[in-house]
């Protein structure tokens, strides 16, 4: 093999890299190059440096270290039986791309993956490695995200932990049947096992330290994971159980679901689709409802028998007008929780309206100045003003709150 | 009487402060108030003196006020003076005004906020650095166009994030430079005063055009967070149309492509790393470790879908006293270890208390997988049936053939039906030992979780005192 240019290996190491949704550079400890002279700054929220054609944020340098890998997962592009070009950076490319992008104001920072080359200990050496040399050789301050190999000792995690902001452990699909199925080679119990040992390492370093008490850096950005949606048969349902689950479990900040999407070079095992994007898009809104608006996982997806999520309308939607003896509600008087569940009604949206509340009586007018679009809204609510009264019951209701079908902008 | 104020610069938040307090104080309409920057070019206002306060009158406002009016007062629109000025004068008569949301005045304050500050984060975002070397020293320039006058407020984010660099940043109205030490504000520039390409520009358009998925084609998502007037200072936009056209072709090659025949080396990594069947525990375990290790790959019942592991039970294979638990909690399924958990400490406080050593012991549970509920960011307990429990049943024998305890310690009722083979009431029978058929004896009481749920602290203490009682009279029969 010719030997390849710094360039061409971030072309074959960046596409090898893209079909990992997360890029979020946000939840890291405050820090920042004032006393340092180094660079580097995370400020809580991160900032999105750029957006693709795809609509998604380019907040990260997300790279593989090397796209050789020894495992054969049907659905990734760097499986061993996949004829792609092959690279593998050196430490030291990795150190300079990510200051030389960093200095230019291009990334928030690094978010490192790899193939699994000889051994997982080898692999994440080198990987700890690079992170090291950012944080103590250049004074980096700037976002870490270690993708974490599953089998990788103790030892390296550790330190790991000690220079990454985040670090992630992807359970690849949804169940173990889907990963016995597709990756072969990899084991969900042992990726299970990874993510609690995380989590315990994570709650041992927040407690305060005895003699100093002062709490160890140790992942500020917590732990997540990833689940490719489409490629086996799991139902909706079954996809947000285990997300559910591992919210719980393992204290995770963030699932991430990744619309199996086309790739060079496909297995024979998987026949190609197109990315089943609103499939996805419908996901993360579920997810939401279940993190920040007091859904059960149950509720979201008891609608409609084959466990699937609305394609039309989203979960809120959906569910308000399955459960319409609910509604309509006064908005003058419901709890936050109830507000929380009428369809249009941000987290936001409802905290200002319990901040006004205080103060004065909520008229139709009021609220459609407070929300983004009050047609969504205005059936499922009384306020000063206004009353559903029979829309709520009316067949069409479903109809009229519908967006228009429209051409998917995917080919 | 009408008055012109003339702010010092179109970020003047402290004159604007003064000229509206004494203004507000004086009951003047907002009707009656010129506002001026220096910079305009207005000859023909001049400027009013302010009115004196009225002795003793005093003025307070929300620190909310403050905090939005900082941020607006670098907004780009001319009657934004008007309208801060507005606002404190209907706090006067409303002071939660900030509260009402729904205010068209609050509204429009909350826009233009929303604007500056999104003008202020897409600074952030997307300024782009050129390297300039003269000779040994390195510096970095860059050209950015706000929306709004922010330069100065977005100065100190730039010296936190790159403190360690030389660096200017350009902007039509005005410029900022940080040497290391200090910053230092300048006039407006053109975008013909910044270097127009770096080195590394070519490296990032490669990241840039690879890390994109034609398959995911979504022009109107990328457009509404990086709005067309961002591109011309932005390196990467220039590829945008083309990777745009491509996209459709890129995506239908890939799916039309047929799979090719597996890559050469994937055989020799087959052959090497994954041609040896996984290594099976065997079928009889001969031993406390084998039957561990059998344990591990248990689907007997389905609890072990949502759990993390089997938690086995753990001690010495000598251990006289075998002491059985319900099942692992949310600590327990962690570790991976029995008994580490809340209701494991108050065992291991009790025990020790009583002159039990827990290393001489063998603990286990009934039922080996945790089975839960998971709610937000706990896991509720939930309790085995009795299903699960009789799956069980096939690795707590089993342990028990291999150690041959001389007692069982049956802790709560989940341990008890499951050493007994039926239900049995444990409070009443807490205490006293039932012998089984096969001569084991097994001794009742109840599970130190128990004492953990109830609510009152008194009742909680003389709980813990009769477990107490229980572990000691253990002791005894146990020599």
């Amino acid at each position: 093999m010719s030997k390849l240019s710094t360039r061409e290996k971030l072309a074959i190491l960046a596409d090898a890299a893209k079909y990992d949704a997360s890029c979020a550079s946000s939840g890291a400890a405050g820090r920042n190059s004032l006393k340092t002279k180094g660079i580097g700054s995370t400020e809580g929220s991160g900032i999105c440096h750029s957006y693709a054609p795809d609509g998604r944020c380019i907040s990260l340098l997300k790279i593989l270290l090397t796209n050789f890998c020894i495992y054969d997962c049907a659905y990734c592009v760097n499986r061993s039986s996949s004829n792609v070009k092959r690279a593998r950076f050196t430490v030291e490319e990795v150190v300079n791309l990510t200051l030389d992008f960093y200095k230019r104001n291009y990334i928030e920072g690094l978010f490192l993956s790899s193939g699994v080359i000889r051994s997982p200990d080898e692999t994440m050496a080198e990987m700890v490695e690079i992170a090291r040399r950012l944080r103590i050789d250049h004074a980096y301050q700037g976002y870490i995200h270690l993708k974490t190999i599953p089998e990788a000792s103790d030892d390296l995690v550790e330190q790991a932990g000690l220079y990454a902001d985040r670090l992630s452990i992807n359970v690849e699909l949804p169940t173990d049947a889907g990963v016995h199925q597709l990756a072969p080679q990899k084991k969900p119990e042992t990726i299970r096992v990874s993510m609690a040992r995380l989590r315990s390492r994570i709650e041992e370093r927040s407690e305060p330290t005895m003699r100093t008490k002062k709490r160890a850096r140790f992942v500020p950005g917590g732990q997540s994971t990833q689940m490719i949606v489409g490629a086996d048969a799991t139902t909706d349902a079954d996809i947000l159980s285990t997300s559910a689950r591992l919210y719980a479990g393992y204290r995770l900040r963030r699932v991430y679901y990744s619309a199996f999407s086309p790739i060079p070079d496909s297995s024979a095992v998987l026949p190609l689709v197109k990315p089943p994007l609103m499939r996805e898009h419908r996901l993360y809104q579920a997810d939401w409802l279940m993190r920040f608006y007091g859904f059960e996982r149950q509720e979201i997806t008891a609608g409609r028998a084959d466990g699937m999520l609305d394609l039309e309308v989203d979960p809120k939607l959906a569910w308000a007008l399955a459960n319409r003896h609910v509604f309509p509600l006064d908005v003058n008087r419901a709890p936050r929780e109830l507000l929380l569940r009428v369809p249009g009604l941000g987290a936001k949206v409802v905290d200002r309206m319990l901040a006004v509340r205080r103060h004065q009586r909520l008229r139709i007018e009021d609220l459609g100045r407070l929300c983004a679009s009050i047609a969504k809204v205005r059936p499922f609510i009384v306020a000063d003003g206004w009353s559903p009264r029979s829309l709520l019951d009316e067949e069409n209701l479903r109809a009229r709150l519908t967006p228009p079908a429209r051409q998917l902008s995917l080919f | 009487m009408r008055f012109t104020v003339t702010l010092s610069g179109e970020t003047d938040f402290n004159g604007w402060r003064e000229a509206a307090r004494a203004l507000a104080l004086n009951d003047v309409k907002a009707g009656d108030i010129g506002w001026r920057t220096g910079e305009d070019q207005d000859l023909f206002a001049n400027p009013t003196p302010l009115p004196a306060a009225p002795e003793g009158a005093t003025m307070n406002v929300p620190r909310a006020f403050i905090d939005k009016a900082q941020a607006v007062i670098c907004h780009s629109d001319p009657h934004r003076f008007a309208l801060l000025y507005r606002l404190l004068l209907a706090m006067r008569k409303t002071p939660h005004l900030m509260k009402i949301a729904s205010d068209p005045d609050v509204m429009a304050l909350r826009d233009l906020e929303k604007s500056v500050r999104r003008d202020i984060h897409k600074m952030r975002a997307f300024v782009r650095f050129v390297r300039v070397s003269d000779g040994s020293h390195e510096r970095f320039v860059a050209w950015f166009e706000p929306d709004h006058y922010i330069v100065e407020g977005n100065a100190p984010f730039f010296v936190r994030r790159f403190a360690g660099m030389h660096w200017t940043i350009l902007t039509p109205h005005r410029s900022v430079q940080w040497n290391g030490e200090r910053l230092s504000f300048g006039e407006g520039a053109t975008k013909a005063d910044a270097p127009k390409e770096d080195a590394s520009d070519a490296l990032w358009k490669t990241y840039f055009a690879n890390i994109f998925n034609p398959a995911r084609l979504k022009v109107k998502a990328m457009e509404a967070e990086m709005p067309k007037k961002y591109w011309r200072n932005l390196p990467e936009a220039s590829l945008i149309p083309d990777l745009i056209k491509g996209a459709e072709s890129a995506a239908r090659d890939m799916l039309e492509r047929m799979p090719t025949m597996p890559a050469p080396h994937h055989a020799k990594i087959q052959e090497r790393l994954w041609s040896a069947p996984p290594e099976a525990p065997p079928d009889d375990a001969k031993s406390l470790g084998e039957l561990r290790r059998q344990a591990e790959g248990c689907r007997r019942c389905p609890l072990w879908q949502d759990a993390t592991q089997t938690v086995f039970g753990e001690g010495p294979e000598s251990a006289r006293i075998v002491f059985v638990g319900e099942q692992p909690g949310d600590q327990e399924d962690i570790a991976g270890k029995p008994f580490v958990g809340p209701a494991g400490k108050v065992f291991d406080e009790v025990i020790e208390e009583a002159g039990i050593e827990r290393q001489k012991l063998y603990v286990t549970n009934a039922v080996k997988h945790f089975k839960f509920e998971p709610r937000g960011k706990r896991r509720i307990h939930q309790k085995p049936n009795a299903g699960e429990v009789k799956a069980c049943r096939w690795w707590l024998d089993q342990e028990l053939g291999f150690i041959k305890p001389d007692l069982v310690v049956a802790m709560g009722a989940t341990a008890a039906q499951s050493l007994l083979g039926k239900a049995v009431p444990i409070t009443r029978m807490r205490g006293t030992i039932v012998t089984r058929d096969d001569g084991l004896r097994v001794f009742l009481t109840i599970h130190p979780s128990f004492i953990l749920r109830i609510p009152e602290a008194a009742e909680a203490q003389a709980e813990r005192e009769r477990f107490l009682a229980d572990m000691q009279q253990v002791k005894e029969l146990a020599g």
